[in-house]
């Protein structure tokens, strides 16, 4: 401690003495209940995970299992060596690059439309929430009614104002398919990203548009120069979320298309490999790689964030 | 109503509750409950449900109906997590006739239960069922690939039934045409099976097959897939479509095929047997104008080749129950329920016997020329490959869809298919 100098004399010698310890050691009582329970629900199934893509273990036989130390990940079987993993990776990348884009763009306007005083602000608020708050599973299988190249409502307006001359396989070809799931995530996960932005709107002293407005600053300027800093920090915090929770991304791509390589996330090429092939230790692998990633981009976008946030203060 | 009152109220719900579950306990010491996994497509859980009713009325045992996913691999990824999770959920259990390398440790041997009743199945489909030399599954209804027609057009137009590809392709073409002018604008020569699925994999094996190509993978484990003859098969396939096909084949199953054809906007389709009894239902748009034959054969040397579907029911190791189970099993896969289902759902028996059965083929005329296919279908490689059998099949239709989708052509994507197989096999040792 720096400033130990700074404390009377007497409370230090306590300090470093019973009392201290006794401090700490009731903090860990306090907090071991949740550890466990942490250790339980998240330490162990990843332990087990890292191990069990350290041998080759199959489903249809759990308890046998050999180790085989790295030959899930590297060499000629290993998961780096194929394409069909690396495919997986770039449908994700390209899934969390349009979608959090689109999302963020979509959700910063709505944002600052919601954020103009008006009598149905309110209700628009409770009405923008519907599609985040309906099941994933529920509006995956509803848009994939709705995209159905034979009796789907899309398509059936879209030649009915003569935009299309013949139906578009909308999750079936390859060329529009990973477009489709994007479309369903943006109108899914857009009220999301407006209304942690239209917090951060909020937020904006009143006093800084009164300033801009006496000395007349154009608004794309008061845009620019007094919202946009404010709300970036608020705005960077619902990013991150929004793309870690992509780079995972499951149930709207194993509903609408199952597991078409062309648009399989990573998380799909998991599943397919632990149930589907039944390859425990290969699957395991891919579910370690998928983990080390989010985790190398979480403490990336933790430390951009703090800097951000520092300089925001500064 | 006061609070004392109420509590006494349910205390006495409870105390009679706990009294029933004594009964049922008591019950419990000689008759079981069994739970049995039907597959719920069109007609099989109503088909399955009474036999299953039926044995229980016989037996005394309780039952308790399962209903899993439609989807046939969501179906194997839930029974593979029960099993794996040694699971006592489920006891007797649906399995495809692809399944039983992949789920065989997992399930009973009922040869000791059987004493003998296997032998009155066809052979290829026990062989098919054991496992490791365990018969794990009783054959229950067999499947394999037809090829259905419109008998009034092909008499309309002076075509005969195709006996080659070439044949079918050049009557479709005729009919298509022909019809096209004559108002039909949705009319198309042929359906099929053409989605990225298992279905694909039976549509294009029986291409292959039936141009002498090899059955994929070889019973020693040879990778035989990369040859021209697979590749002729699979050229000949992708040429339809867009043509004789519509583009929008490449995202069928059976039941949109079905739906085509029963619409009357196809002249041939390629389907199961069930579609008989629903093309001929009530209400059919073309019901008496259908006729079945077998899949053509490629080019005047190749064979006819239809690959071998079907369902068996297994009991799970972990039952606990296994002797009742067994006996639920061997009850509903006798000849007396399987003639039932012959008779009223045109399902297959996987008793030869039945096939000269007089009501049958009164109800069913196609089966009799069904025997001979039956005899000859061509199996998924699925003995040799074992646990392996559901990587080489999803390779294997995704090649052919590549094909068929024109992202290459059938030359590179067999060479890809076989770098690929080379891999899962580990060069074809399929350790």
């Amino acid at each position: 401690m720096a400033d130990d100098s700074l404390r009377p004399p007497f409370q230090n010698a306590l300090l470093r003495g019973g009392l201290a310890a006794q401090r700490v050691r009731r903090a860990w009582w306090m907090a071991a209940p949740m550890l466990l329970v942490l250790a339980a629900v998240g330490a162990w199934p990843l332990l087990r995970t890292i191990w069990f893509s350290l041998t080759d273990s199959e489903l249809s036989n759990l308890g046998d299992y050999a180790f085989i130390g790295l030959e899930n990940y590297v060499g000629e079987y290993g998961l780096l060596a194929s394409a069909e993993w690396w495919q997986a990776v770039g449908n994700t990348l390209l899934f969390t690059g349009l979608s959090v884009t689109l999302e963020t763009l979509l959700g910063l306007a709505v944002a600052l439309l919601l954020n103009q005083a008006s009598r149905l602000r309110t209700l628009l608020r409770a009405a923008l929430l519907v599609p985040w708050a309906i099941p994933t599973v529920v509006s995956a299988k509803m848009w994939s009614w709705m995209l159905h190249d034979q009796f789907g409502i899309v398509n059936h307006h879209l030649l009915a104002l003569g935009l299309i001359a013949a139906p578009l396989a909308w999750t079936a070809d390859p060329q529009l398919s990973l477009f489709s799931i994007v479309l369903v995530d943006v109108w899914k996960a857009t009220p999301y990203m407006a209304l942690l932005i239209l917090a951060a709107l909020q937020m904006v002293p009143e006093d800084c548009y009164e300033a801009a407005r006496v000395d007349g600053v154009p608004r794309w300027q008061v845009f620019r120069r007094i919202t946009l800093p404010l709300i970036l920090p608020g705005l960077l915090v619902a990013m991150v979320f929004r793309t870690l929770d992509a780079l995972r991304v499951f149930d709207l791509i194993y509903v609408m298309t199952s597991n078409s390589r062309d648009t399989q996330s990573m998380s799909v090429f998991v599943r397919e490999q632990l149930i589907d092939f039944g390859l425990v230790g290969y699957g395991s692998a891919a579910a370690t790689c998928l983990f080390f990633m989010i985790a190398l981009l979480s403490i990336i976008a933790m430390g951009l964030m703090r800097r951000t946030f520092e300089r925001a203060a500064a | 109503m006061p609070l004392a009152t109420r509590r006494t109220l349910l205390a006495m719900l409870f105390t009679g509750l706990a009294l029933l579950g004594l009964v049922a306990n008591t019950r419990a010491a000689d008759t079981v409950t069994i739970s049995i996994a039907c597959s719920g497509v069109g007609q099989e859980l109503e088909f399955c449900t009474g036999a299953a009713e039926a044995w229980a009325r016989k037996t005394g045992h309780a039952l308790k109906i399962v209903t899993p996913p439609n989807d046939a691999s969501e179906r194997l990824a839930l029974y593979q997590q029960l099993l794996s999770a040694r699971s006592e959920k489920i006891d007797v259990l649906q399995v495809d006739v692809i399944w039983p390398g992949l789920l065989g440790s997992h399930l009973l041997d009922l040869r000791p239960y059987a004493k003998g009743a296997e032998a009155q199945h066809f052979p290829g489909f026990i062989a098919n069922n054991t496992s490791h030399g365990r018969l794990v599954a009783m054959p229950w209804f067999a499947n394999a690939g037809l090829l259905f027609y419109r008998s009034d057009l092909l008499q309309r137009y002076g075509q005969s039934v195709p006996a080659t590809w070439e044949e079918l392709t050049a009557s479709a073409r005729v009919i298509q045409e022909g019809e096209r002018v004559a108002g039909n604008e949705r009319m198309w020569g042929y359906v099929w099976q053409g989605r990225a699925y298992e279905g694909l994999s039976c549509n294009a094996l029986e291409w292959v097959a039936s141009h002498d190509g090899g059955d994929i993978v070889e019973a020693d484990g040879r990778i035989s897939i990369d040859n021209p003859r697979a590749a002729l098969a699979l050229t000949t396939a992708a040429a339809w479509v867009g043509r004789i096909s519509p583009t929008a084949v490449l995202n069928y199953a059976e039941e949109e095929s079905r739906g085509v054809f029963q619409a009357g906007n196809a002249v041939f389709m390629r389907n199961w047997p069930y579609a008989w009894a629903l093309a001929q239902a009530e209400g059919s748009a073309i019901r008496g104008k259908v006729g079945v034959a077998v899949l053509p054969k490629g080019g005047g040397a190749g064979r006819h080749a239809a690959a071998l579907g079907g369902e068996s029911l297994a009991v799970s190791k972990y039952s606990r129950h296994p002797a009742a189970a067994a006996d639920l099993v061997l009850y509903m896969t006798s000849a007396a329920v399987q003639k039932d289902r012959a008779l009223r759902g045109s399902f297959n028996p996987t008793i030869a016997a039945l096939y000269q059965d007089a009501e049958i083929l009164q109800a069913n005329p196609f089966m009799g020329e069904l025997l001979a296919t039956f005899t000859n279908a061509v199996a998924r490689p699925t003995s040799v490959t074992g646990a392996r059998y559901n990587q080489v099949s999803h390779h294997f239709w995704n090649a052919a869809h590549d094909t068929l989708s024109g992202k290459a052509t059938a030359e590179q994507a067999l060479a890809r298919l076989e770098q690929s197989l080379k891999r899962v096999s580990r060069r074809g040792t399929w350790r």
